[in-house]
């Protein structure tokens, strides 16, 4: 036997109390991994901007064109390290409901910039290289429809039409884009500029935006100084902005979602620290006498404090861990259904040591005052007359 | 020798109690020396002091004034602290309503002081064997407070308190609460203890026929001791 095997027996004294604490503790932070595993999920996009990566877009908005021309001009730029762009294509496959987040890119330099997120084995790179109506798709898209590497698309957009009067562009697919890490969405279609800027039939010559990547995050501000000088009073001003700064914008309209997370979260955390502080204050109480006996033993006052304490952080761990463990079960188990709106959805590893840190809060603030009592109890009083 | 150097002497002890505006003086300059190796019965009428004098002697209440010396050792100046680590190694208490843990078994009750001891799990089961062998109760080691009657519980009571081995007993009416028969069972174990293994024991009781267990009474009136041979 040793203190821990007390601690362990004097929470377990009442059964149905302590279960019922556990259950309580566990529902609160399944709801806190399910909550913040969902926030984690918006906000993914915001992490994922790397700090050396910035955008330029029309300034009067990122829907506005600007001329191919731009893009050979901010490559000489010093400071800028790669520069790459895209087109939005406004796809879908079959029917105008199945959108596809399809995007026109300059084929040698589009996987470059995005070389710590995306991963196309070389070989299927060169092939889209050398393949003007091939395409790249995302990972989770492939899995979406069972396209396999060789499998002929015809991908339709809404925005554009073919020279030829059709809306349809036929791409064969020749390569699979693996996610470099689990925040990275791969439900992307990527095909080439050249093929598609040649056969449609208005808009030649514009690009959607580009993408560039600074030698270091200190010239960035310069850089995009630099660029947006460039092309002041043309016809096609440019805003340039870090990635994050772009995606904070983005990200921005989630912010509702933070608040509410956080009240709910708040909510059953306070309901919690009520419950259990009391049912923790009273159960110490019951054993007043039991600790002046530890005491007349020459159980020192930190030595009981250290208990107490003990006990409430076993029992937040108790309920805490399987609490967060179910949510992370729950997140697998939603993960491929919500794929398409939340595709960053999991308990992360962050989570879960934020949840084991409020635990042991939780733990510390509702033992701390019977400690704190037991501590200071008076043998005398706690063994009263007789 | 033991005139020299009693187990416990008190000089001068002086002890008030202060509920609210009220200040209540237990003792006064009280002197008392109990040698090594006595069995003290302490008698006296209910409020007399005898608790708080039991308290006084094993550290866990302080004087207000005057010396405690406890086998040569002062403990009115120790800290909370020092004194928790003294009573440890020094003092075993038996109290009247046995005060076992719930939850745990008798070996575990027995075990407990141990924690606070360096020995390994296997010299502290033959030391909690062996406390429970001296009180009778071997064969019960698995059994919980609530799965005994009294007078077993009080032996485990009686076995944690000797379990660490300590040179004074105190014991606070400890048969206050049991029948003729199991209150002779527990008066013959602690004459054992103090006629075979020389543990000086001071004992309060309320029972004239406990206090015969003892080799000497003190009375206790008014703050005072008023000390009576036994009747032979
Ligand atoms: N913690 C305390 N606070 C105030 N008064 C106390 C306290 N402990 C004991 N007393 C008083 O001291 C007197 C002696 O008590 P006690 O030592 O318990 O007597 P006994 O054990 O002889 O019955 C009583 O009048 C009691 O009310
Ligand atoms: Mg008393």
């Amino acid at each position: 036997m040793n203190d821990f095997d007390l601690v362990r027996k004097n929470l377990f004294r009442r059964k149905l109390r302590a279960s019922l604490m556990i259950v309580s503790i566990l529902i609160a932070f399944m709801i806190f991994g399910v909550l913040a595993g969902f926030y984690r999920a918006f906000t993914a996009g915001e992490d994922a901007a790397a700090a050396d990566r910035m955008i330029t877009v029309n300034k009067i908005n990122f829907t506005q064109p600007m001329p191919i021309a731009y893009f050979n001009r901010v490559k000489a730029v010093e400071g800028v390290r790669q520069v790459t762009f895209a087109n939005w294509f406004g796809g879908y496959y079959q029917d105008p409901k199945n959108f596809i987040m399809a995007l026109a890119i300059e084929p040698n330099t589009y996987f470059d910039v995005y070389r710590s997120e995306i991963d196309v084995p070389p070989e299927q790179l060169q092939a889209f290289i050398r393949d003007r109506g091939s395409a790249v798709v995302g990972e989770t898209l492939a899995q979406k429809w069972g396209w396999k590497i060789g499998d002929r698309i015809p991908l339709n957009s809404n925005i554009f039409s073919q020279k030829s009067g059709g809306h349809t562009w036929d791409l064969t697919i020749v390569g699979i884009a693996k996610g470099k890490a689990q925040h990275v969405d791969t439900n992307f279609l990527l095909f080439q500029y050249p093929y598609f800027d040649e056969t449609r039939s208005f808009g030649k010559d514009t690009i959607g935006w580009m993408i560039l990547q600074t030698t270091s995050p200190e010239n960035n501000d310069r850089v995009a100084k630099t660029i947006d000088a460039m092309f002041a009073n043309s016809t096609a001003e440019t805003s340039t902005d870090t990635e994050k700064a772009f995606g904070k914008a983005f990200a921005a309209q989630f912010g509702n979602i933070a608040l509410i997370v956080l009240l709910v979260v708040g909510a059953a955390f306070v309901t919690i620290l009520m419950i259990v502080g009391n049912t923790m204050a009273l159960s110490i109480r019951e054993r007043t006498r039991e600790i002046g006996v530890l005491k007349t033993l020459g159980f020192s006052g930190p030595r009981i404090l250290t208990m107490v304490l003990g006990e409430s952080v076993l029992l937040a761990l108790l309920g805490g861990i399987p609490g967060l463990a179910i949510a992370a079960l729950i997140a697998m188990a939603l993960r491929t259904s919500l794929a398409n709106i939340a595709p960053a959805f999991a308990v992360s590893p962050t989570i879960a040591l934020q949840g084991l840190a409020l635990m042991i809060a939780l733990g510390l603030i509702t033992g701390i005052i019977p400690a704190l009592n037991a501590m200071r109890l008076k043998i005398a009083t706690a063994l009263g007359r007789g | 020798m033991t005139a020299e150097h009693p187990m416990v002497r008190l000089t001068g002890v002086s002890k008030r109690f202060t509920k609210g505006k009220e200040t209540i003086s237990i003792f006064d300059h009280l002197d008392l020396a109990i040698p090594r190796g006595d069995f003290v019965a302490m008698m006296g009428p209910s409020g007399s002091g005898k608790t708080t004098l039991l308290n006084l002697l094993g550290g866990i209440d302080r004087v207000d004034a005057g010396e405690i010396a406890v086998a040569d050792h002062r403990i009115d100046g120790l800290s909370e602290g020092e004194l928790a680590a003294w009573r440890a190694a020094n003092i075993g208490f038996i109290f009247q309503f046995y005060n076992l843990m719930p939850m745990l078994t008798a070996a575990q009750n027995v075990e407990l002081p141990l924690l606070l001891t360096k020995l390994r799990s296997k010299e502290r089961a033959e030391r909690v064997h062996t406390a429970l062998s001296v009180v009778g109760l071997a064969d019960r080691v698995k059994h919980r407070p609530r799965e005994m009657s009294g007078g077993q519980q009080q032996r485990v009571a009686i076995a944690r308190a000797i379990v660490s081995d300590p040179n004074l007993l105190l014991c606070d009416e400890p048969t206050g609460d049991l029948d003729r028969q199991s209150a002779d069972e527990i008066l013959s174990i602690l004459q054992l203890l103090n006629g075979e293994l020389g543990k000086t024991i001071v004992m309060v009781t309320h029972d004239p026929a406990a206090a015969n267990y003892a080799k000497r009474v003190l009375h206790l009136d008014k703050g005072r001791f008023v000390e009576r041979e036994l009747a032979a």
